[in-house]
């Protein structure tokens, strides 16, 4: 007797293999851009695990999520749904620094999402393992399950994340499995591997959680939210998510807490050397920082509840890889911590993920054509990194399949750019995370104004609709009027404005002067001067905000523009994706190397390859005014 | 790499003993290979940094003997394989040897493409490459020194040094936004301020020598100015026919006039519009007076002449006030015939430096030269560790200021410290762009493309 196979094959237009933070925003971005999408899970009840801090934002993390809200991602509302405390932080600091943080309930957040997938259209979602991806000539045709179950699609989007041929460790103990004990993706490495991609071996961990029941956090500083706080999506008002919101706890690692750690280091498997991949830096683990900085006595921790269904209770500052009980003992020293139950140990995981030098800065491989990939599986960390770059590879995956030119956002742009940019051009061999520092225009790309920034193109994509592009146009329009008004108001020297002036120790009026001039001297401000200034307009606050940076920082803003400028000027020159190095004469063996294992899309990107030299972006130049190259990439 | 091989005659094209083509690239040696016959050997066996006896000859025979030298990377001028052919001086026979080697596959050199090399191949930064520019026009004792100062590095190292200051305090401010916890500004201003400062009066006085600089490359802009029949043209004359000077005809930089350059030790003086001052004795008076106002609005330097054999007139007085403020000195000329006014009064009258001279018989001129090299301090410029020589560098060394100066200011304000970043990497960058470490647009090519042929 003859079986009948039965053809189950099915079709679609993007794939998305994996389903937390990149792989959502993908999936969304892709479907809301008229796509058939189906996203893949290992198991449908982790859509949007939080496996590792229970908050979302931070500093120029918030950035990320404000941009991938003003593009019209949905991190920003999915964590406005779901916060529990809201904080921005270094208000203390320059406006370019000010950043958002929301602690969020995990479960919460990860239901919300769900919804959100569930309720889109378009959008099918499919607990299965993803084995293969399929190539044909270049171009990806889809990918096939364990199961052997094939799904064509144009494009497919990797949001693979940890998972890949993941091994979690905790001293002696080594578990093949992903994050939060789930299974892990064993196949698709060996795939990636066949159709040609160089996969690298990354780490990071994450701290032990303890029963909340079991601390005394008396014994420890609050940390409480903001009384008045900033929602992360720009569609949000105040008062439309304000909550009752839970407070965080501070305390310290001390002395003995570092012994332990000193005298049971040996005991870690990243010292033994049984942990093979690199860590993030920037994210270590205690014991790095204990044998990183000999000279601290004490390290703080952050003691964050997971949510407010569980008593569960998040160590920030102490992921491990130590042994059980070396956990157990370290934090049993640490004030407030003497008694604490562990619920979940600390471990480090290990997992493959694409070297992001084969990608294209619209996050496609530049070997596969419709072969995408976001998140931790190109090597970044942190679910904001993730995030941003879901949204940026399922807009790209579905312009490919609809045959768009790629959308790709600037260092000038955003911090979604200098993410991407940063990830594909220069060599990553830790997991790569997002800071204030890496932004250089930070000061042009500041949390308040990533509306004003990027939800025009967010609309010109189609993820932003007319009645939200029609309140921006509003928005900057009140922006300008109020500055210019600003301009032309001439505030008299009048006995109520000199003692206002006295009051903040600024230099007393001679003669009128503009109001906007007022402004800018550093001990004023707009706020401040309101009550001299009875023509001003009733305003929202987000305009108000505005108006103020704009004016006050109008000279640093100017500089950084003129930066901007001449930064664009390479960024502008075109390097011919066939280009062959060994035809331009005069390059440095090294710089020849980097050229071509980076193949730079600009002249701009080039100049920022470790290896290479300016003298080489000379010759690089000279070179392509010679051929003249008529490219000329997107201004904006 | 793929360099390709180029070639160029290095000494000029006017008749003299010498004459060399320089070949450089990685085919160096394999170009010039065919075509040079030596004694022994092929010239791919040849030492590095021999000289050898041969001929050079193509097909249709010997065009010359010649010494020649093979280079091999990265020891040689440009950093790559280089031959040297020392031919015979003619520019008929070295054109021919040139021919012959640009027949066997090197390419012509661009003016300035051997010190271009230099750059891109790292062994020059760009201040030193145009170092060797400067030192091939250096027009006097002290412009040599002061270019070779250059090419050594002198002006490099000390910008390098200011840019790793700047760079390190930039570093721990963005480590700061990034780990608060390791990295604290509080009391940061305390610190950042006299740095700042400190950076600010370094390149101020960089500055300062700039203008020195300028003395050094170009001369002093002399103008000579005087009522009619002072002896303005005999003054000039004069000097220029000074026994021990060496003196060149220019074309003059704002119009269309002649410049005479005088040279006498370290001393350049530039005489603008001279044939404006041969004519003014025989033409009309107005026109002289204009092109004399003209000069001295050009002039670092102003001698104005007198009769010193007569009183000095309300006509001196008023050419004495129109170059108010300049550096000038009054001449009081004719001293042969007797000096009517007491130089050293005049000197206290009108706060002018003021010397009696004979243009017909040279006495005084030793004197002048001298207070000129007083005036300019030149004997103090000699002293001076570092120059800054080229307009290029000076004008980034103002920008460089201006951006400390905005620094310095933020802090001043108690703006928030990551504001600062922003005007230190402007000053970081400006710094890196005279040394051609960081990437500007077309720069390199406008740079190289002002050296002769054969650099």
């Amino acid at each position: 007797m003859q079986m009948k196979k039965i053809d189950n094959t099915e079709r679609a237009d993007v794939l998305i293999v994996g389903a937390g933070h990149a792989g959502c925003e993908a999936a969304l971005a892709a479907a809301r851009l008229g796509c058939q999408v189906v996203i893949f899970t290992v198991s449908v009840d982790s859509i949007a695990m939080m496996p590792c801090n229970p908050n979302i934002g931070g500093t120029s993390k918030g950035h990320l999520v404000r941009e991938v809200d003003a593009l019209g991602g949905e991190m920003g509302r999915n964590i406005d749904k779901s916060f529990i405390q809201s904080k921005m932080l270094n208000e203390s600091k320059g406006p370019a620094v000010h950043s958002l943080r929301a602690q969020a309930d995990k479960r919460e957040y990860s239901q919300k999402m769900r919804e959100t997938l569930e309720h889109t259209e378009g959008l099918k979602i499919r607990q299965a393992e993803i084995a293969k991806i399929l190539v044909e000539d270049g171009k990806v045709i889809g990918a096939e399950s364990v199961s052997g179950k094939k799904y064509l699609a144009p494009a497919v989007v990797l949001c693979t994340g940890t998972y890949l041929n993941a091994r979690c460790v905790y001293g002696e103990i080594s578990e093949e499995t992903g994050p939060n004990g789930l299974k892990r993706a064993s196949h698709l490495s060996d795939s990636l591997r066949e159709i040609g991609l160089k996969l690298l071996r990354f780490k990071t961990g994450t701290p032990a959680r303890i029963d909340g029941r079991t601390v005394d956090l008396s014994k420890m500083e609050e940390q409480k939210g903001d009384e008045h706080i900033t929602p992360f999506s720009f569609e949000n008002r105040e008062d439309e998510i304000k909550k009752q919101q839970i407070s965080c706890y501070l305390t310290y690692t001390n002395e003995n807490t570092h012994k332990i750690i000193r005298d049971n280091i040996d005991r870690s498997p990243l010292y033994s050397g049984a942990i093979r991949g690199t860590g993030p830096r920037y994210c270590p683990s205690i014991e790095d920082k204990v044998m990183k900085f000999p000279d601290k006595d004490r390290h703080q921790l952050f003691i964050e509840p997971e949510g407010l269904y569980t008593h569960e209770l998040y160590i920030s500052g102490m992921s491990s890889s130590l042994p059980e009980d070396v956990q157990e003992a370290m934090i049993h020293t640490v004030p407030g911590l003497e008694h604490a139950v562990i619920v979940r140990n600390a471990y480090a995981i290990m997992y493959d993920c694409l070297d992001p030098m084969q990608l294209k800065a619209s996050l496609e491989c530049k070997t596969i054509q419709g072969l995408f990939s976001a998140g931790q599986s190109n090597g970044s960390s942190g679910y904001e990194e993730a995030a941003a770059q879901g949204l940026i590879a399922g807009i790209n995956a579905a312009r490919y399949v609809q045959g768009k030119e790629a959308f790709v956002l600037k260092r000038s742009e955003a911090y979604i750019g200098v993410l991407i940019d940063d990830l594909v051009t220069k060599e990553n061999t830790e997991p790569y995370r997002m800071m204030t520092s890496r932004a250089e225009y930070r000061l042009l790309l500041r949390q308040d104004n990533a509306d004003l920034r990027l939800t025009e193109m967010g609309h010109e994509i189609g993820l932003i609709d007319d009645e939200r592009w029609q309140k921006l146009k509003e928005k900057k329009a009140a922006i300008e009027k109020e500055i210019a008004r600003t301009e032309h108001t001439v505030i008299a020297p009048t006995e109520a404005v000199q003692s206002l002036l006295a009051l903040y120790g600024s230099t007393a009026l001679k003669s009128g002067i503009q109001l906007a001039e007022l402004i800018r001297r550093p001990e004023l401000g707009y706020e401040k001067l309101k009550e001299i200034d009875p023509e001003r307009p009733d305003l929202p606050e987000d305009v108000r905000e505005q108006v103020e940076i704009s004016l006050k920082y109008e000279g640093y803003i100017a500089r950084q523009a003129a930066q901007v400028e001449h930064f664009m000027k390479l960024e502008r020159k075109k390097i011919p994706a066939d280009i062959d190095y060994n035809d331009v004469g005069s390059l440095r063996i090294e710089a020849h190397q980097k050229l071509e294992k980076f193949r730079p899309e600009t002249l701009g990107q080039a100049s920022r390859i470790a290896g290479v030299s300016p003298a080489d972006i000379a010759v690089l130049q000279v070179y392509l005014e010679k051929h003249a190259v008529k490219n000329v990439s997107r201004e904006t | 790499m793929n360099f390709d091989t180029i070639a160029a005659i290095s000494t000029g094209l006017i008749p003299g003993g010498i004459g060399i083509v320089r070949v450089s690239g990685d085919k160096a040696v394999a170009v010039c290979e065919p075509l040079v016959r030596l004694k022994k050997l092929s010239l791919s066996q040849a030492k590095a940094n021999h000289l050898y006896y041969g001929q050079i000859a193509d097909q249709n025979g010997v065009i010359d003997e010649a010494l020649i030298a093979v280079l091999r990377a990265p020891h040689s001028y440009t950093a790559e394989d280089t031959v040297e052919l020392q031919c015979h001086g003619g520019p008929f026979v070295l054109q021919k040897v040139l021919d012959a080697v640009l027949k066997a596959g090197a390419r012509l050199a661009e003016p300035g493409e051997f010190t271009k090399r230099a750059f891109l191949n790292g062994r020059l930064d760009l201040s030193e490459a145009e170092a060797v520019m400067d030192l091939i026009s250096a027009g006097s004792e002290l412009a040599r020194e002061t270019a070779l100062k250059q090419l050594q590095g002198k002006n490099s190292a000390l910008i390098r040094r200011l840019r790793a200051g700047i760079l390190e305090k930039t570093a721990f401010l963005e480590a700061a936004l990034d780990d608060p916890e390791h990295y604290e500004l509080t009391d940061y201003e305390k610190e950042a301020e006299p740095f700042i400062q400190d950076l600010i009066r370094e390149i101020e006085g960089l500055l300062k020598t700039a203008d020195d600089g300028k003395v050094l490359v170009e001369g002093i802009r002399t103008a000579i100015i005087g009522r009619p029949n002072v002896g303005k043209s005999s003054f000039m004359n004069c000097l220029l026919g000074y026994e021990r000077a060496i003196v060149t005809q220019i074309p003059g930089t704002t119009r269309d006039t002649i410049e005479e350059s005088f040279r006498f030790q370290d001393l350049v003086l530039r005489l603008l519009d001279t044939a404006g001052i041969r004519e003014s004795a025989d033409v009309v008076e107005k026109i002289g007076i204009d092109r004399a106002l003209e000069a001295v609005k050009e002039a670092d330097l102003v001698l104005l002449i007198a009769d010193g054999s007569e009183t000095l007139s309300e006509e001196d007085e008023a050419l004495l006030a129109l170059c108010e403020g300049k550096t000038r000195l009054m001449l009081l000329n004719k001293s042969d015939l007797g000096l009517k006014e007491d130089p050293a009064a005049l000197e206290a009258r009108y706060g002018c430096p003021c010397y009696g001279i004979s243009a017909k018989n040279g006495s005084g001129l030793e004197a002048v030269l001298e207070k000129i090299r007083t005036l300019f301090r030149l004997s103090e410029i000699r002293q001076q560790p570092l120059l800054v020589t080229n307009l290029r560098h000076k004008e980034l060394l103002r920008e460089a200021l201006t951006s400390l100066e905005y620094a310095e200011k933020t802090l001043q304000s108690h703006a928030p410290e990551d504001l600062l970043t922003i005007d230190l990497m402007d000053a970081y960058r400006a710094l890196g762009r005279i040394l051609g470490e960081e990437v500007e647009e077309d720069l390199v090519n406008e740079i190289f493309s002002k050296f002769c042929m054969g650099k």
